[in-house]
């Protein structure tokens, strides 16, 4: 059911199937593990924000970035349109889905147990895949680059614009991300939202408006985190998303879930993880690694690195 | 539940109450025989060849996500938790079963013809297969149960999909690692004899659901019931709350593990890629459109949804999209599912007719000796709370 992400790009082959152990090749995998550790930071972060919001776990939110991707697709490949149109087009699309995904199947369940909101979540996930499937059919369509970037050699290091643009692009990302919380007013707002929904309500702040605009700024992210995804593997299929959905899920558990440093810590981590099970030559066993990196954490830390301890209210 | 024991208490004093009930053996002997009688039918309706053999494969089909769904009710509905990773359980099930019987086979002399025939060594080579098969994924159960118990709804529900994962990369890998077959890898395990046919599909169903409902009706299914309610509720009442969780899971894991064995059976190939998380979504749809905490609700959405896509094949492609609408707008129109907790009870249903329609509640307050003195005390005035109470207390010394 799953598919796999395609390989890695092919100088990083090389390096494995050469069994070069030298500095140039660590510092590939570095590289490497950054960038796909920025995606999943990217994508982690999305996450967080929802979850810091309204404590749901968002099992839509790496089917939004499969709406993306295909997004990009069609723009690119169908309708043979800018660049850079898809990138705002995707960005945008995101957003517009993960709002419209708030008001029609989270909104009606404010008020509902936590165990309906998840359920809601992944029918809406289930929903936006085979709905993909139904409409783009099951095999992957490939999207074209968006820009004909040429990759650096610096002292034999083979720097690829892709990485540097994605890590770049994260860093950005999570520094406005912060700037937005903790310095807007709707920032307040959301903190406020989080905090005490009852208490937010009766101080005047929208609660609805809040929540919706959450969506969207994890939306974008998830958006930014499409566009990054098909620069590196360029392909969309419909169910891209589970596997990279579930591995930020489990980047931004492992980081402390509503917290944005621990989403990227988290990302990073996973990132790094899987680039190094692979370059020691069991890349069929990453999955489990990830998903077992997160079980010892959580039996050790049951709210991630950075996560605040729980207290339980009778 | 306050409901049902009263119904018990009533049952101690029929003379007094003028209720007429059935005995617990009587209530035991009516369920075993409806159950023989459907066995019996369905029997004669295969050999007679109304039901054709596709048609076979597909009751036994149903049977098998019938066990799945109620088992994994045990930790949805019973226990409030929300595991997603309930086709991890069946894999490890259904593999260890197939291995088992395969490996077994030479050693014991039962060839696969054995099976259909139905020779005693293959019966019991079945029998231990299907247990095996359970167990081992109960011991999965308990593995995962433990650190995953320690959290909370979706922690939970993440750790158990990625255990999940982790059992489907492990069946997937593990021939590389030990150096023999033994799993088949990712072309999956071929050449499983079909040891799983009608009859004992439906007999190891008629058991799990006997057993899986006497737990659910004793003091430990009771247990269960209060951590879903309320768990520091049920601690500060002492409950072993860690203790019961785990037991929940567990429970529901081998039931999984003996659907699964089942499963192998019935298909006749193991292949990883089938138990990743999309099958333990639809073993979820299924609890959930029935109703979480209802054993009927999920025996008719488990029948219902394996019918249903055999019936529509031609709009297969739809299916899925039609499922993921109707989980969405089941849980916002109705989010305790389509039965809610309600439960089926022949016996209630007997009990009913021989009281001509009436219920138990329609005959206790005239009569009992309890109930007067409260009807009295209600005249002089006192707070009815505490009148209520005193009605339960005196209905329970009755019993």
């Amino acid at each position: 059911m799953r598919t796999q992400p395609p390989a890695l790009p092919r100088f990083y082959w090389t390096c494995v199937r050469e069994r070069k152990c030298c500095a140039v090749t660590i510092l590939t995998q570095v590289l490497n593990g950054l960038q796909l550790g920025s995606i999943y930071a990217l994508v982690a972060l999305g996450y967080t924000m929802v979850y810091g919001i309204i404590l749901l776990l968002n099992f839509a939110h790496g089917d939004i970035i499969m709406v993306g991707a295909y997004i990009s697709w069609i723009v690119m490949s169908q309708l043979g349109l800018n660049p850079v149109l898809a990138i705002v087009l995707s960005i945008v699309g995101c957003a517009g889905l993960g709002v419209l995904i708030d008001k029609v199947a989270y909104q009606p369940l404010r008020e509902a147990p936590r165990m309906s909101l998840l359920i809601t979540a992944i029918g809406v996930s289930y929903f936006l895949e085979n709905g993909a499937q139904l409409v783009f059919g099951a095999d992957a369509k490939v999207v074209p680059e968006y820009f004909d970037l040429p990759s650096m050699s610096v002292g034999g290091v083979s720097l690829s614009a892709n990485a540097i643009i994605t890590i770049v692009v994260t860093a950005i990302s999570t520094i406005v991300l912060t700037i937005l919380v903790q310095k807007t007013k709707l920032g307040k707002a959301m903190r406020a939202v989080s905090e005490d929904m009852g208490a937010a309500r009766l101080m005047g702040i929208n609660v609805n408006n809040t929540i919706s605009f959450t969506f969207a700024v994890g939306s974008v992210l998830a958006g930014i985190g499409a566009v990054l995804y098909s620069m590196a593997y360029s392909q969309a299929t419909p169910t891209m998303g589970i596997m990279l959905g579930t591995k930020a899920f489990v980047a931004a558990v492992l980081g402390g879930i509503g917290s944005i440093p621990g989403a990227v810590i988290g990302g990073l981590l996973v990132g790094f993880a899987e680039v190094f099970v692979s370059a020691i030559g069991l890349s069929v066993w990453q999955d489990a690694v990830v998903f077992l990196l997160l079980i010892i954490v959580l039996v050790v830390r049951p709210t991630g690195i950075l996560g605040r301890p729980m207290t339980e209210k009778v | 539940m306050t409901a049902s024991k009263a119904t018990t208490a009533q049952a101690g004093t029929p003379a007094a109450s003028g209720y007429r009930s059935l005995s617990m053996p009587m209530r035991y002997l009516i369920n075993a025989i409806l159950v023989v009688v459907f066995l019996v039918v369905g029997e004669l309706m295969i050999d007679g060849g109304v039901v054709s053999r596709y048609q076979t494969g597909v009751i036994e089909q149903i049977g098998i996500y019938i066990i799945l769904a109620v088992s994994l009710n045990i930790a949805t509905g019973y226990l409030g938790q929300l595991p997603l990773g309930h086709a991890g359980f069946m894999s490890v099930g259904g593999y260890s079963c197939a291995i088992f019987i395969m490996r077994m086979m030479d050693v014991v002399g039962v060839t696969a013809r054995d099976f259909v025939t139905g020779s005693p060594a293959a019966v019991g080579l079945f029998v231990i297969g299907i247990i095996f098969g359970g167990v081992c994924a109960a011991i999965c159960g308990l593995i995962i149960g433990v650190p995953a118990l320690r959290l909370k709804g979706d922690y939970l529900a993440i750790i158990t999909l990625g255990f999940a994962e982790i059992i489907r990369v492990v069946m997937q890998n593990i021939d590389g690692v030990l150096g023999f077959t033994l799993t088949g890898g990712a072309k999956g395990l071929t050449g499983i004899p079909s040891y799983t046919n009608f009859l004992n599909t439906f007999i190891v169903v008629a058991i799990s659901l006997f057993l899986i409902h006497t737990m659910m009706k004793s003091r430990h299914g009771r247990a269960i019931l209060s951590i879903r309610d309320n768990e520091i509720a049920a601690e500060s009442c002492g409950v072993n709350t860690t203790y019961y969780k785990t037991l929940a899971f567990v429970a529901s894991a081998f039931f999984a593990g003996v659907a699964g064995g089942l499963y192998a059976g019935c298909i006749g190939v193991m292949a990883p890629a089938k138990f990743g998380f999309m099958k333990s979504i639809e073993i979820l749809v299924m609890v959930v459109l029935g109703g979480m905490g209802s054993m009927l609700g999920s025996v008719i959405s488990a029948t219902v949804l394996t019918i249903l896509p055999e019936a529509l094949r031609a709009v297969s492609d739809y299916r899925m999209v039609v499922y993921a609408v109707v989980l969405i707008l089941v849980m916002i129109f109705r989010p305790e599912g389509l039965l809610g907790d309600y439960d089926f009870s022949m016996s209630r249903v007997i009990e009913r007719i021989m009281n001509h329609g009436k219920r138990p509640e329609d005959f206790a307050p005239a009569t009992t000796p309890a109930v007067e003195a409260v009807a009295t005390a209600v005249a002089s005035g006192a707070p009815s709370a505490t009148t209520e109470k005193d009605t339960g207390k005196e209905a329970s010394t009755h019993e």
